[in-house]
């Protein structure tokens, strides 16, 4: 089989999904902690990790995290999560194809919405009402942009001086209900060619997303379908309830969750390894439940052949077993 | 020998890596990709090993056209700033992460917090070199579209940078403070997202050349870039014209970094030095790329001319600045023309030769000894305090600088020997932020 069962997702942000998590958080320099989580998710064999963010969020932003740790690792897939309703489609298409060109074809988005008062504010905006709409037409303007350079738009012709084939450029121009956006891209066409959008259940229409996440355990009408889980392990200190009691009330997001032993995450993960594509894994704890994930959960799978490590050199969309798409502009152009 | 005024002036360098126009030559086979991160990281490792102060990116928002057409002859296409700088910021230890940012097209509670991140990441190596844009071309590649009328771009400028600054100073030590701005061009409301850095906050960058650009950078800036610096006295003039204004706004004289940029060609001896700023020259101007700078000058297309003949005889066409790259004419095409046919005639220039020699001159063109007799002089008579480098090839351009040249101004005394602090704030020899100073001292 050439694609494993199940695809390993982990999201590294902060320092894990407790609210109260960041009272274990160790306190390293930021840049050695950035570099050291990624390291561990890398090392342990993880297909991605996504960096999750909001414009109005303390600590640095998913976009830059996701540059560093591309630059600090090789083969581990890269996927901040980006917001779509204030920022501007143009800057966020240049900033995730830099990421792709970065780490090599290893770079993948989030797509999310801000529905926070505080971030309008932050903005000096008025607060957007439809935020799906504009998450829809941002997503459809940032994945054109990527489309706009064809793969050989850079030809480097001595013989004419030509650096540039400028029918292999196109103007995107993009006419929305809110917005409009020319082009094209400011960034050449990526490895990827399309980095591998992520996206909730039902945020986008399914044609504009690659991956949905989902606290289901059935597919989405996408090509692959993620399921999210939050995890509580037990360590050799406390068993899983034990460290949930000691941190207090946490509260559902709507997703899948489990407490146990690394065993049993185990079990539950082989067994979920034909219903869906992959699973993202929420440590409840980053420090130590990412520990008990690399050490004993992701060795055991990939043993047992439920899951595999990326190969190195691999792009994301391969090793997630997506084709690398042609510009649509090309499509239709010629 | 004359009073020198600085004796103990030293020089700082930093590095562009520009990424547009023709000066990067593409052709030659030891061009390297603009694109690939390997040269990126080439060019900053090679430049820490030089004991640079700092890498610098620009900035492009909407791809250069000449008459509604993208223009094709020149390195076009390049990564977002901040993002390509942060991933620097894990292969490198020491030198400064300076990004061009745009205050015309960004928001002040992003871009703060996005600069904030790469100075954290950095430990406290990042730089903003703030930028504007005025025109309606380059906004429609913007949600928001974006035409600013210039009065309007400048305030919006400097509102920013007191944004941005306001967020930064925001986190103290009780933790972050919710910051409000009120001003003509911003209301916003937020609390700061992260901790000052190890440099306290960002340093500011500016290029100016106008009067409005040198009082900006005279208000706010930390370092300005000129083009200030290949003529020695045109280089002090800037200068001391920079101290004044320095002085008006109320802040010690020394209290701005002035690095111009330039291009360093360097040859073993004189000879050598000139024949390899030819080559550079003629690699730099293609025939195409000669038409195109004439064409510019003449305001219509010329590319189907013979650039080995001569000047057109054509007048030129006054045209409309509608702010793409192509429709920035000369300001006095009738004047440039005449000036064009009176040397072609003299000195029997074909169109290429004619726009080789009165294109704009660039850089210093010399030995390691005789680049580094020159540099001393322009740095202990206070005319520079370094030089921004734009390497004419990637990702090797900045070799000869590092192992030649550098040592020469080592031996002179005019280099320093070793990084002997960790932030691009202590590499530039600056005092605390403007904003994080004693307030008798502070600027008004």
């Amino acid at each position: 089989m050439p694609n494993p069962g199940l695809h390993l997702a982990v999201e590294i942000d902060g320092d894990g999904a407790h609210p109260a998590a960041s009272r274990r958080a160790d306190p390293l320099a930021v840049s050695r902690r950035v570099r050291a989580v990624a390291a561990i998710a890398e090392n342990a064999g993880f297909t991605l990790a996504t960096v999750d963010d909001e414009p109005s969020n303390s600590g640095i932003g998913a976009v830059e995290r996701a540059a560093f740790i591309a630059a600090a690792t090789s083969t581990l897939g890269i996927v901040p999560t980006v917001s779509t309703t204030y920022t501007e489609p143009f800057h966020v298409s240049s900033q995730l194809a830099s990421i792709d060109h970065i780490s090599v074809g290893r770079a993948g988005w989030l797509v999310s919405e801000s529905t926070a008062a505080e971030t309008a504010r932050a903005w000096g905006r008025p607060l957007v009402d439809d935020t799906r709409r504009e998450a829809r037409d941002a997503t459809r303007v940032v994945r054109d942009l990527w489309d706009s350079w064809e793969d050989d738009a850079v030809v480097r012709d001595v013989a004419t001086s030509r650096y540039l084939d400028r029918d292999r450029l196109h103007y995107i121009d993009f006419v929305g209900e809110t917005f409009s956006v020319k082009g094209p891209a400011i960034v050449p066409r990526s490895p990827q060619g399309q980095l591998v959008v992520f996206a909730p259940a039902d945020l986008l229409p399914p044609e504009l997303v690659d991956v949905t996440l989902t606290s289901e355990t059935t597919r989405a009408a996408t090509p692959l379908t993620f399921t999210e889980i939050e995890v509580a392990l037990s360590t050799p200190q406390a068993t899983a309830g034990e460290r949930i009691a000691e941190l207090g009330p946490w509260p559902e997001r709507g997703r899948l969750r489990y407490a146990g032993s690394a065993d049993g995450l185990v079990a539950l993960l082989t067994d979920l390894a034909g219903a869906v594509d992959g699973v993202r894994l929420h440590p409840l704890v980053l420090n130590e439940d990412l520990a008990v994930l690399s050490q004993l959960v992701v060795p055991a799978l990939i043993r047992g052949g439920v899951a595999a490590r990326p190969i190195p050199g691999a792009s994301l969309r391969t090793t997630l077993g997506l084709p690398r798409p042609v510009s649509r502009f090309q499509e239709s152009a010629r | 020998m004359t009073d020198v005024p600085y004796p103990d002036a030293t020089l700082h360098f930093g590095v562009f890596f520009q990424g547009v126009n023709h000066w990067t030559i593409w052709s030659a086979p030891e061009s390297g990709s603009q694109l690939d991160p390997a040269s990126f990281r080439r060019v900053a490792q090679t430049a820490e090993r030089g004991l640079f102060d700092a890498f610098f990116l620009g900035e492009g928002l909407r791809l250069r056209e000449v008459d509604g057409r993208i223009h094709d002859l020149d390195v076009a296409g390049r990564p977002d700033a901040i993002t390509q700088l942060s991933a620097l910021a894990a292969v490198t230890d020491r030198i400064g992460l300076v990004s061009t940012s745009n205050t015309t097209f960004n928001e002040p509670a992003d871009l703060a917090r996005r600069l904030s991140g790469l100075d954290l990441l950095s430990d406290g190596r990042a730089g903003w070199n703030v930028v504007t844009t005025d025109n309606a071309w380059t906004g429609e590649n913007f949600r928001r579209g974006g035409f600013l009328d210039h009065a309007d771009r400048y305030r919006r400028a400097e509102e920013f940078v007191v944004a941005a600054r306001a967020i930064w100073d925001g986190w103290t030590a009780d933790g972050p403070q919710r910051v409000q701005v009120r001003s003509s061009q911003f209301d916003l409301d937020l609390l700061p997202p992260l901790p000052r850095s190890a440099q306290g906050h960002p340093v500011i960058f500016r290029a100016g050349d106008s009067a409005e650009g040198r009082d900006f950078a005279a208000r706010h800036a930390d370092v300005i870039f000129s083009a200030h610096g290949n003529d020695f006295d045109d280089a002090l003039a800037f200068a001391q014209d920079i101290r004044r204004r320095l002085r008006a706004a109320g802040r010690p004289e020394d209290d701005l970094r002035i690095l111009p940029g330039t291009e360093i060609i360097i040859g073993a001896t004189e000879e050598e030095a000139r024949e390899k700023a030819r080559w550079v020259r003629l690699q730099q101007v293609t025939p195409a790329t000669a038409l195109n700078i004439a064409g510019l000058v003449w305001g219509f297309d010329l590319s189907d001319r013979d650039a080995d003949g001569p000047l057109p005889t054509e007048d030129p066409v006054i045209a409309e600045n509608t702010g793409a790259f192509g429709a920035r004419r000369v300001a006095d095409p009738r004047a440039v023309v005449d000036r064009w046919r009176a040397e072609s005639a003299a000195h029997n220039w074909s169109l290429r030769e004619t726009a080789i020699a009165l294109g704009p001159q660039r850089g210093h063109v010399g030995t390691p000894a005789s680049l580094a007799d020159k540099f001393t002089r322009f740095a202990r008579f206070g005319a520079v305090h370094g030089f921004n480098i734009t390497p004419y090839l990637i990702p090797d351009g900045l070799d000869d600088i590092v192992t030649l040249l550098v040592p020469e101004l080592q031996e002179r005394g005019v280099y320093r020997t070793s990084y002997t602090g960790t932030t691009l704030r202590d590499h530039l020899g600056l005092r605390a932020p403007l904003t994080r100073r004693d307030p008798v001292e502070q600027a008004s």
